[in-house]
């Protein structure tokens, strides 16, 4: 038996899940345990195993070997109609032949609910979805972010013990998307939800999720919180995934002092903190974040033993920042980003000869 | 400068819309040589052969005979129509549920007939079909009949071809149908909570319903006005609606009440044409 404590922390547990096609393995033994009441979400490029993952959850496909438990017993031979796990998919897949208020309803009528108990249930679900007045309408009627949140509200509307999201905003423009990850954020922390959430866009992985796993080539790569992911990639896949990030490959020179020393392929000497997880001698890539990157035009003011001479090629105003791209004497490419400060803030200009700089507490060596 | 450029545009379309006109006339001229033109005549014989009035049309609905034709062709149409439903339907299933080989293959099998002459396969029915025919001599050397059973020149002949040629015309749009329904809302159906007959009957079943109206509606037409088919498998007693007017204009030359069964026909076969528009437009409206 499980002890409460552990249902909570462990409310849908993934033990080793496989899935093999004739000649592809699409998902290779993925572990995962979701709490309940989290909002975790699955990021990688398509083909990477998340939504293979997600519709074996769901039920839509059988695993090769591994299991799926929730609160302790496996749901692998629960059909999906049975498992009473809500799904949100990525083309809303409402039926065009009811209407809005019989979508709604269709989960409810499945689960033989008494006619006013289903009214009540709708009615409430279309104010949450600020869609109230819309219920006699038909899918097709709506707008494309109107479809999505009643798409939302048929998955929510029968209380499912978790919910799955394929994808859902990917066909909404940018403004909706972002309103609608508001949206989904509130109703997670204001329904206590445990989401399950699929998306191939990282920036909208770090907005919404409370972890994230990464998945590459049907494996999850990192798990952890947006920040840790973000500043404490554990691979060089991960740090490219996530974010923009400047790369330096070289080799580890010295590993005994209070800071990791490292060759770069140019022969110049860069610093990062002594807590890496390499050794002397190993070929490695040195990753600093763009915004974590400071420009100095003054040699003499530079502090850290981190600086390269580097020639301005590109520059980009994007409204609260700058975005620069540099080339060092050693032909590598930097990119920098500048917030703006003051109004009238100067901008570099292309050509502009400047010194880039970090601290080596910012810098992370990586097996590359 | 903007209302300029607008004004100069609205006065090209209008050129270009005085040229359409132009461009149609070849068409209309064929239209109205080789349809409008002989639908006319055929409509003022049913008038005026062998005199002016109506006397066609009252012989027509009041020989017992006549309208006797008339009403043994529905009789045929809604049974060809339902029996070819219920097997389109199940093929046209089958085909969105195979793999994309077999499908190929189910979707020769059913175009086929369509590359060979209607006439040689009505012939090779006759063939199947007579009491010496391979069907009869395999189900009396097998026990199952002990005599032969009358398959041709009746009622069973007429239905057993018309299914035969009509089926395509049914599988073809009901398949259509299926093919562009969405997989994905199956799969809600499930996720939400509905087993899969549930899912067939609440879900997939309704979502083919335009399918199954474009496919009935062709058939019943296409159905009502055949010829070769009843003529060859059927029998003296169960004459179809072409076959009457065949045997009045070409047997009996009697151009008047031929003309008028021809009325009678196509103008019943627009009813029908114009109801299922309708249909079909509501149905758009709402989906």
């Amino acid at each position: 038996m499980m002890t409460r404590q552990q249902a909570e922390e462990n409310y849908l547990h993934i033990v080793n899940l496989r899935k093999e096609y004739k000649d592809f393995l699409a998902v290779d033994d993925v572990s995962l345990q979701i709490k309940r009441g989290e909002f975790m979400t699955l990021l990688g490029s398509s083909g990477s195993g998340k939504s293979t993952t997600l519709l074996a959850i769901a039920g839509f496909l059988e695993p090769t070997s591994g299991d799926i438990l929730q609160s302790g017993q496996t749901i692998l031979d629960k059909p999906p109609h049975q498992r009473n796990i809500g799904m949100v998919f990525q083309q809303y897949s409402l039926f065009p032949h009811m209407t809005i208020a019989d979508n709604i309803a269709f989960p409810l009528k499945m689960r033989k609910l008494e006619k006013s108990e289903i009214q009540r249930r709708v009615n409430d679900m279309l104010k949450l979805i600020e869609l109230d007045g819309f219920g006699q309408r038909r899918p097709q009627e709506l707008s494309g972010g109107q479809q999505q949140r009643v798409a939302l509200a048929r998955a929510l509307v029968f209380q499912p013990n978790i919910l799955l999201m394929d994808e859902p905003l990917a066909a909404l423009d940018k403004k909706l998307r972002e309103t609608m990850q508001l949206e989904i954020r509130r109703l997670h922390s204001q329904l206590g939800l445990t989401i399950i959430y699929v998306t191939h866009d990282q920036e909208e992985a770090l907005k919404m999720s409370d972890r994230i796993a990464i998945f590459n080539k049907g494996r999850i790569e990192q798990l952890g919180t947006p920040l840790d992911l973000y500043d404490h990639p554990r691979t060089r896949f991960v740090a490219e995934f996530l974010g923009d990030s400047n790369l330096f490959p070289g080799r580890v020179a010295d590993r005994s002092g209070p800071q990791t020393v490292i060759t770069d392929a140019s022969g110049r000497t860069l610093y990062a903190s002594a807590k890496q997880d390499c050794g002397k001698g190993d070929e490695v890539v040195l990753m600093v974040r763009p915004e974590k990157v400071e420009i100095e035009t003054n040699r003499d003011k530079l502090t850290s033993p981190n600086f390269m001479e580097a020639k301005v090629v590109e520059s980009v105003f994007l409204g609260d920042n700058y975005k620069y791209k540099l080339t060092s004497s050693a032909n590598q490419t930097i990119i920098v980003k500048k917030q703006i400060h003051m109004v009238g803030e100067r901008m570099l200009s292309v050509g502009d000869q400047v010194y880039v700089t970090w601290d080596p507490e910012n810098a992370i060596v990586l097996a590359s | 400068m903007s209302m300029q450029t607008v004004s100069r545009k609205r006065i090209r379309l209008g050129a270009t819309r005085s040229n359409k006109m132009l461009l149609v006339i070849p068409a209309v001229g064929l239209l109205a040589l080789f349809f409008i033109y002989p639908i006319v005549t055929i409509l003022l014989r049913s008038f005026s052969e062998p005199q002016w009035g109506l006397q066609n049309y009252a012989a027509f609905f009041r020989e017992s005979a006549y309208l006797g034709s008339l009403a043994n062709t529905f009789k045929i149409a809604v049974a060809v129509t339902l029996i070819t439903l219920v097997l389109g339907y199940l093929v046209a299933y089958a085909m969105t549920t195979v793999g994309s080989k077999m499908r190929k293959f189910i979707l020769i099998a059913v175009l086929i007939p369509f590359w060979t002459s209607l006439l040689v396969r009505t012939y090779a029915w006759m063939v199947l079909l007579q009491s010496e025919g391979i069907i009869n001599r395999s189900l009396l050397y097998l026990g199952i009949i002990h005599e032969p059973l009358q398959l041709i020149h009746n009622f069973t002949g007429v239905i057993i071809g018309m299914v035969y040629t009509m089926l395509p015309f049914m599988i073809l749009p009901i398949y259509a149908t299926m093919a562009s329904i969405d997989p994905g809302l199956m799969r809600a159906g499930a996720n939400l909570g509905a087993p899969p007959a549930v899912v067939f009957t609440r879900i997939f079943m309704p979502l083919t319903l335009p399918g199954v109206g474009a496919g009935s509606i062709m058939v019943f037409v296409m159905t009502i006005g055949y010829y070769i088919t009843p003529a060859l498998l059927g029998g003296s007693k169960d004459t179809m609606i072409g076959q009457f007017i065949a045997e009045q204009i070409q047997s009996l030359l009697n151009w008047g009440m031929g003309a008028t069964a021809a009325v009678v026909l196509v103008t019943t076969t627009m009813i029908f044409f114009v109801f299922y528009l309708k249909i079909n437009r509501l149905e758009r409206r709402a989906s």
